[in-house]
């Protein structure tokens, strides 16, 4: 039953990508982008990891779809043709394809218990956080507590991508007329 | 997306059991699946829907730009916070052990905080980058949707 699923998942995901490929309107495109995290998060759920199931249907299907199509509305709504060489665009998707494939074949199979991940980080987590932090998801646990710093500089990365955001958009809105002329001392 | 009357009455339903259950998410982290980051998002997404469906005005007096932007720099206050507060009580940058006499309860209460500071975070930058991309002139008419 779980392989029927996968290959279902698999088989939308391809899909959606060739279509993401083929269409030329980028309105269809930003949706079909949403279509394809939306996927990828079913097959994190197969993998049993939800937490990065949840991410990804939070933040990819969910909010970079809404912030993509604000962007979209700042520019074209139809794609250029293309003005490079296909084939050779082509070639180079083929060669990293080709390349990541064969990186994976080196990868130990799915959900193998002697691999060395399993044999050292992941017990020893599983083993010490209900006697040190007592908290039932161990992923928390991990995020929040054993790798507290590495999510303070997650955090850190957010706020410096927001204020970098806000530096370069803000201020640079309408010309200052009727209603933003009203704004503009408030905000500023 | 004023003549949207459908749009309008089913977002007015959905926004508040999507941030009832952004604040689930945030609170229960340490117990089932999510947590700060999640939790943020979702919460952002209520905002931003109202954002859309309404208007932007609409939103701006609901949540005044640069509030939120003061709510960016607060999150990861709380969070380095936290670490700060550790190292004062004798303890490591985040080893938040040492908030509560019993190490455990040190820790949940260390996660819970160190979480909330994300999902402010989150949310706020989440709310502020909408606000900076949607403020700036649509070229695309309303009912080229």
């Amino acid at each position: 039953m779980e392989a029927f699923i996968d290959i279902v998942l698999f088989g939308f995901l391809i899909l959606t990508a060739i279509a993401i490929m083929r269409l030329r309107n980028l309105f269809a495109v930003v949706m079909l982008s949403g279509v394809f995290s939306l996927l990828s998060a079913g097959l994190f759920v197969v993998m049993d990891a939800v937490d990065v199931a949840f991410t990804e249907a939070a933040v990819g299907a969910g909010i970079s779809t809404v912030l993509m199509l604000g962007t979209m509305a700042m520019t074209s709504r139809e794609e250029k043709p293309p003005v490079h060489n296909r084939l050779f665009s082509f070639a180079i998707a083929v060669v990293v394809g080709a390349a990541l494939i064969y990186g994976t074949t080196d990868m130990p199979p799915f959900g193998a218990a002697d691999t060395p991940v399993h044999q050292h980080v992941g017990p020893d987590y599983i083993e010490r956080t209900p006697k040190e932090i007592g908290v039932p998801n161990i992923v928390t646990a991990v995020l929040a507590s054993y790798r507290g710093f590495d999510t303070l500089g997650e955090v850190a990365v957010i706020f410096t991508a927001g204020i970098a955001v806000i530096v370069l958009l803000h201020g640079r809105t309408r010309p200052a007329r009727s209603a933003d002329a009203r704004k503009k001392g408030k905000d500023a | 997306m004023h003549h949207h009357l459908i749009l309008r009455v089913v977002s007015k339903m959905l926004i508040p059991p999507i941030l009832l259950y952004a604040l689930y998410v945030q609170f229960h982290g340490d117990f089932g699946p999510g947590g700060g980051f999640q939790a943020g998002v979702i919460f952002a997404v209520a905002f931003i829907l109202y954002g859309i469906v309404f208007s932007l005005d609409h939103l701006r007096r609901a949540v005044p730009p640069h509030v939120v932007r003061r709510f960016v720099a607060l999150g990861l206050l709380i969070y380095a916070g936290v670490g700060v507060a550790n190292l004062l009580l004798g303890g490591n940058f985040l080893d938040y052990s040492t908030l509560a006499h019993d190490p455990k309860h040190g820790q949940h209460y260390g996660i819970i905080l160190v979480e909330l500071g994300v999902g402010i975070t989150v949310a706020a930058v989440m709310i502020s980058i909408f606000f900076a991309f949607a403020s700036r002139p649509p070229t695309i008419k309303d009912t080229d949707w």
